[in-house]
């Protein structure tokens, strides 16, 4: 039973708050009562919009920062601060630069074995730069490399270390489109395979449709709230040059889009009835019935309380 | 035509001999200037008749000295008569001492201060007093203190190359990106470990800013130091030759100081360029 819950609750938010002084001895609050639960084996996918404290939550999941309320709760272990089970990819890459691609990959890998030798920290450093398909640049300094590169390493940084959850902070978004969706295969194929928990922060709604097994859409900020959890209905063998054919792609992608657009700033003043800061609702955006009239999806168009 | 390699050593060629053909020109006495003065008074005025022969050296005279000293640069006859060389060793010996003991206090020390934000506020108004006191005027407390003046000349080579470590290795650990150190964290990476492997990479370009400015002021200052205390040393050489009048030493002592001033600051260059890293 307890394995179940830990399963269904491998990561959860349970009620965080970020406040920042403000002038006048006063806080703003980035946002407050903050739930939500990720299963394990999960790609989470967090949208909104600058300001929305997304990225709070991502260096709280971290541990990088406290939540001025509140906890968060990994594999029944409440978070205290940085851990190796939780890997991060930076958005800006984040190698140490006088570090040669393979140094970096087993700085990670050396701090996560401290008793390993050097041959197999060297071993295991060369398997990750290979699995990110960077074999052959073990030996170049991170300013040799191209930004996508780049960004390889510290995807192979991260994994390295064979992390509980992973955590993204719009790795991709520095990047130029072409690079940008090759990692996304990528990152997608390796997680799959491994069943790695993710939570990622976008803003790229296609990111998060093609990547996300489900997306959560935060309100505008200050006080930014978790307006729902949408259910990615796409199968779950979508490819990226067909994804846009898929049938419930549009639906999917409307709906992010309006939320993007309108609802993220009205959420707050016309909250659904019924609404539960502590059970976010899961909207499941189903095959429609009929050819669905755009813009105008019930909302909830299925809400069922999650547990 | 040719790289701009070959053509600026061509100048700078061009550019020495005339120097030198205008140093030559600027002492050669001419015996057609000057009033013809009568033999016996100019003996009287220790002037010699056979032309105005300057004291300033001409620039054959600096070279045929300069061989001579670096024919047997080692030799020690007392006190007042040693090789040049040696004199150098002195003087280089000094500076290195006082140098490894400011890299050893300031190093450690301003890695502290650059952790702390506090240690930062609290010492800045002490470090931004002491840092533009010319190192000399520490002589006197010095010599009282230390009651030894060989001692005391490494003392003020220390006191002046403190400072711009201190301050750069401080900056250098303050400024260490916060992503990197992010890394750290995140990988759970002890504080020992994040020191060595994290912040003292990322700060070492501008530490050994702090280092290679340091060793600039702690060669020009050795030299006036060593003429206040006297005894040994490059610039005791030159402050005895000035007093046996002898121009063409104190000029070959210039010249020296120049070279030995611009290798240390080459050899500065060279470890910096070692731990800078392209980003």
């Amino acid at each position: 039973m307890a394995e179940r819950v830990n399963a269904e609750r491998f990561i959860s938010i349970e009620g965080i708050a970020r406040r920042y002084p403000a002038a006048g001895g006063s806080f703003t609050t980035i946002f407050e009562n903050l739930w939500l639960q990720v299963p394990r084996g999960e790609f989470v996918c967090i949208i909104g919009h600058s300001g929305c404290g997304k990225t709070s939550v991502l260096n709280i999941l971290a541990g990088l920062e406290t939540p001025s309320d509140g906890v968060v709760v990994v594999d029944g272990q409440a978070i205290e601060g940085p851990s190796l089970d939780r890997a991060v990819i930076f958005q800006g890459h984040a190698l140490l630069p006088w570090k040669s691609v393979i140094g970096n990959v087993a700085y990670a890998v050396s701090s996560r074995w401290r008793k390993a030798g050097r041959a197999e920290v060297e071993e295991r450093s060369k398997r990750f730069i290979d699995l990110v398909g960077l074999k052959g640049n073990e030996a170049k300094k991170p300013a040799e490399l191209s930004g996508g590169m780049r960004q390889r390493v510290g995807i192979a940084r991260a994994l390295s270390i064979e992390p509980k959850i992973l955590l993204m902070d719009e790795p991709f978004s520095a990047l130029d489109a072409l690079t940008r969706g090759t990692l996304q295969d990528e990152v997608r194929r390796i997680c799959k395979s491994t069943g790695q928990t993710v939570v990622m922060i976008t803003h790229d709604v296609d990111e998060a449709i093609y990547l996300a097994d489900k997306i959560v859409l935060m309100t505008n900020g200050p006080e930014a709230m978790v307006a729902e959890v949408v259910e990615n209905p796409l199968p779950a063998d979508r490819r990226r040059d067909s994804i846009h054919r898929e049938p419930d792609f549009y639906t999917v992608r409307n709906h992010l889009v309006d939320f993007l657009v309108a609802r993220s700033r009205t959420f707050k003043d016309e909250k659904p009835a019924g609404y539960d800061p502590r059970r976010p609702p899961l909207v499941r955006l189903g095959e429609p019935v009929a050819p669905p009239p755009i813009n105008t999806i019930p909302f909830p168009a299925v809400a069922t309380a999650r547990d | 035509m040719k790289s701009l390699g070959v053509r600026a050593g061509l100048l700078s060629v061009l550019l020495f001999v005339v120097f030198c053909a205008a140093w030559q020109l600027a002492v050669t006495p001419s015996a057609s200037t000057g009033p013809a003065l009568d033999p016996e008074y100019a003996k009287l005025m220790g002037i010699s008749t056979a032309g105005a022969k300057s004291a300033m050296p001409g620039p054959l005279d600096v070279a045929a000295k300069l061989w001579d000293n670096l024919k047997r640069p080692f030799y020690d006859n007392g006190p007042n008569d040693k090789g040049l060389g040696l004199q150098l060793l002195y003087s280089i010996g000094r500076v290195a001492l006082g140098y490894a003991l400011a890299v050893v206090v300031a190093v450690p020390i301003g890695f502290l201060i650059g952790m702390s934000p506090l240690a930062y506020r609290a010492l800045d108004p002490f470090i931004q007093v002491l840092k533009p006191i010319s190192p000399l005027a520490w002589m006197p407390l010095a010599l009282y203190t230390i009651k030894d003046s060989a001692l005391s000349a490494i003392f003020v080579i220390f006191i002046c190359s403190v400072w711009p470590m201190l301050l750069n290795t401080a900056f250098g650990v303050g400024a260490v990106r916060k992503e990197w150190l992010n890394v750290a964290r995140t990988l759970e990476v002890g504080p020992w470990r994040r020191a060595f492997t994290v912040i003292l990479p990322a700060a070492a370009p501008t530490i050994l800013t702090g280092m290679r400015i340091s060793i600039g002021i702690a060669w020009l200052v050795i030299v006036a130091a060593e003429m206040l205390v006297g005894g040994t040393g490059i610039g005791y050489f030159v402050w005895n030759e000035w007093n046996n009048l002898s121009i063409a030493n104190v000029i070959v002592g210039i010249l020296l100081i120049g070279v030995v001033g611009m290798v240390l600051d080459l050899i500065l260059a060279r470890l910096q360029k070692r731990v800078t890293f392209p980003e």
